[in-house]
């Protein structure tokens, strides 16, 4: 029997956020959440070598100051067999290092496994740290970046994309992965899988269930502003007749601007 | 904290380690405090002194074979040992696959923080580093400052331009440091097919999307490359659903800045357009009105580009001869 534990991050749905034009503020306290999209693959390659092995157990854990139910669930849905929930006001202003520092305590807390997954990146934040920032915690072997996973006895392979490279490493469990959104099609889950998600457990501790402390999670970093770009575009629709009088007018456009034929 | 000094930049990369040392550079003057080079592996002892020439004041060498290739359990430990001992008031790292995670290991081991990917970076009136890097998908940029030390930035590939060499004075310093062994095994590693130029320099870009209805047709933006002597770019899907390409632009991908950027058949989708934003002028070809890229782009153009893409290679070729 294997275990394995994907680290699930409700993160805000960047596509549907608005900006206020007078201050470029980000509005975000209404912004739409969601399982934050790297670790949905990592959730469905979890699915996927459970149905493989034919054995395993597929724990979810989400850390978060507010609610997160509803991403539990649609967890749950996709194919997870429990659901953990660290859940504290108190990590209101955690950055990836109080992050860490309690996955890696909830971890502890769940007891044996095989595999952690993570997302490479979070949709939201897209820092791209957590994931090793827990191998060192965990003093795991890391393999970071990865498009393709294979779990036999007690190793993994794993190819990971390098910027110039494919590489195939290889570790023994338990071991640390973190996945690219090319590993895999996550799966939408069906009206059955749904119903039958509500009756999968989803156990929630607090920070004092598990012993943080509170010097722990203070940030390490500190944002001091976060602004929209400027964006001073001209925004001019070329139309015409046909496609050869707009591509004249088009072509006329960016040699007056200098930026063709320089 | 006030027992650290110094500016330290490390990659596995000699190109972005001499970028880097543009910025730290810049910072360790304003600090005045002192500049150095990590620079570790295998039979490097002589281009050691090189760094001297790219604005470095000292040079910690760690020559040694377990440093031959990169190894992330023995970078970590050289780096950690080094941090740990000598304490560093900034330490840059190369914002690599690799460095960052490095960066983010090191980070945890030395219990401080660590900014990732500053497109920008400064330091402010109590002389803590600032990094600015692009969050929410793209839809804003962070100033991030620390509350703990050393202060740990990475930095992508060609966020600065690297110095010009000139003689200047610096020493050299070889180190013997304890090196861990691995946690995994690296069993194969094949190289990625990437374009011969780097798109990050070109000048033009025309790039394509899921417009693009076969990989075949990417022809008619090559004929429009040679025309302005451009290159050719393409949206992520282009290149992960549908496997005709290995790299993209963007927010993940590679973030250019190019004089004329040409998107053709690309909605304009958050990630991609952080990966363009820096391009002087803007150029949206999209067959939908309503495509966001129009929000962006200094021209656009409501059409089909398999339309647009011949008539305007023909019409520049004609206005440019
Ligand atoms: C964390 C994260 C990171 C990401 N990073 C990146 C990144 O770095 N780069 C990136 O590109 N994407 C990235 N994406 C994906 C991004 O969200 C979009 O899915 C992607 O950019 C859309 O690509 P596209 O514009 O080619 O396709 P689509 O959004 O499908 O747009 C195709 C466009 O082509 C137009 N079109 C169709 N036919 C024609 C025609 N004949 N003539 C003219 N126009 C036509 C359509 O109107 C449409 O607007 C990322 C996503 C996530 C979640
Ligand atoms: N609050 C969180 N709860 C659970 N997992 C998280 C959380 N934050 C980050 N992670 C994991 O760490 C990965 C990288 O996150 P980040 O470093 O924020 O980009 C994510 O893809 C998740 O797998």
């Amino acid at each position: 029997m294997k275990r394995i534990i994907v680290c699930l991050k409700q993160a805000v749905d960047v596509s549907q956020l608005k900006v206020d034009p007078a201050t470029r503020r980000l509005i975000t306290a209404s912004a739409p959440k969601k399982i934050s999209d790297f670790d949905k693959n990592a959730l469905e390659e979890a699915v996927r070598i459970r149905e493989k092995i034919g054995e395993a157990e597929v724990y979810t854990l989400t850390v978060s100051h507010e609610d997160a139910k509803a991403v539990l669930r649609e967890a749950l849905a996709i194919g997870a067999d429990k659901a953990y929930f660290v859940n504290d006001p108190s990590f209101q202003d955690v950055d990836t290092s109080g992050t860490a520092y309690v996955l890696a305590e909830a971890i502890k807390k769940i007891g044996e496994f095989d595999l952690v997954l993570c997302g490479e990146a979070s949709l939201d934040s897209f820092s791209g740290l957590v994931g090793s920032r827990l191998a060192e915690l965990l003093n795991l072997p890391l393999i970071a970046s990865v498009r393709r996973l294979t779990v036999e006895d007690n190793t993994v392979v794993a190819e990971r994309t390098l910027e110039d490279a494919y590489e195939t490493v290889k570790a023994k469990m338990p071991a640390l992965i973190t996945v690219t959104r090319e590993i895999n099609q996550p799966r939408i889950p069906s009206l059955m899988m749904i119903m039958k998600a509500s009756k999968k457990a989803i156990v929630t501790w607090t920070a004092t269930d598990l012993n943080i402390q509170q010097k722990k999670i203070g940030a390490k970093i500190e944002v001091v502003e976060v602004l929209a770009p400027k964006t001073e575009r001209k925004k001019i629709m070329i139309t015409g007749e046909n496609s050869a009088e707009i591509a004249e007018k088009l072509a006329k456009a960016l040699i007056q601007e200098g930026v063709v034929g320089r | 904290m006030s027992e650290h000094k110094g500016v330290w930049v490390f990659s596995e990369k000699y190109d972005l380690t001499l970028e880097m040392l543009r910025k730290g550079r810049e910072i360790a003057d304003k600090l005045q405090t002192k500049l150095t080079a990590v620079f570790a592996g295998h039979n490097i002892k002589e281009k050691a002194g090189e760094l001297i020439k790219y604005g470095v004041d000292k040079v910690y060498l760690i020559d040694n074979p377990a440093l031959e290739r990169f190894q992330a359990e023995a970078y970590l430990s050289v780096l950690h040992n080094l941090a740990a001992n000598y304490k560093p008031e900034i330490l840059l790292i190369g914002s690599t696959k690799n460095g960052k995670s490095l960066a983010a290991r090191l980070a945890t081991r030395l219990g401080t923080g660590c900014v990732p990917d500053c497109a920008g970076l400064g330091v402010n009136e109590e002389g803590r580093l600032i990094g600015e890097r692009i969050t929410y998908g793209g839809n804003a940029v962070a100033k991030v400052t620390f509350r703990s030390k050393p202060q740990i930035a990475t930095i992508p590939a060609r966020a600065f331009e690297k110095l010009e060499p000139e003689d200047r004075k610096g020493e050299v310093i070889e180190l013997d440091v304890q090196i861990e062994g691995p946690k995994t095994e690296v069993v194969e590693i094949k190289p990625l097919e990437t374009a011969s130029v780097n798109i990050e320099e070109a000048d033009v870009i025309i790039s394509c999307g899921r417009g693009l209805e076969k990989k075949e047709d990417k022809a008619l933006l090559e004929e429009l490359a040679k025309i302005v002597n451009g290159h050719v770019g393409n949206s992520r899907p282009l290149a992960e659903d549908r496997k005709w390409f290995t790299e993209w632009v963007g927010l993940s991908g590679h973030k250019v800045k190019p004089t004329l950027y040409i998107a053709c058949g690309i909605s304009g989708v958050i990630q991609h357009v952080a990966g363009i934003r820096d391009s002087k002028t803007i150029v949206a070809i999209n067959n939908d009105p309503e495509a966001p890229i129009f929000e962006v782009a200094d021209y656009g153009v409501v059409g089909d580009l398999y339309e647009i893409l011949p008539a305007l290679t023909e019409a520049l070729r004609k206005q440019l001869h």
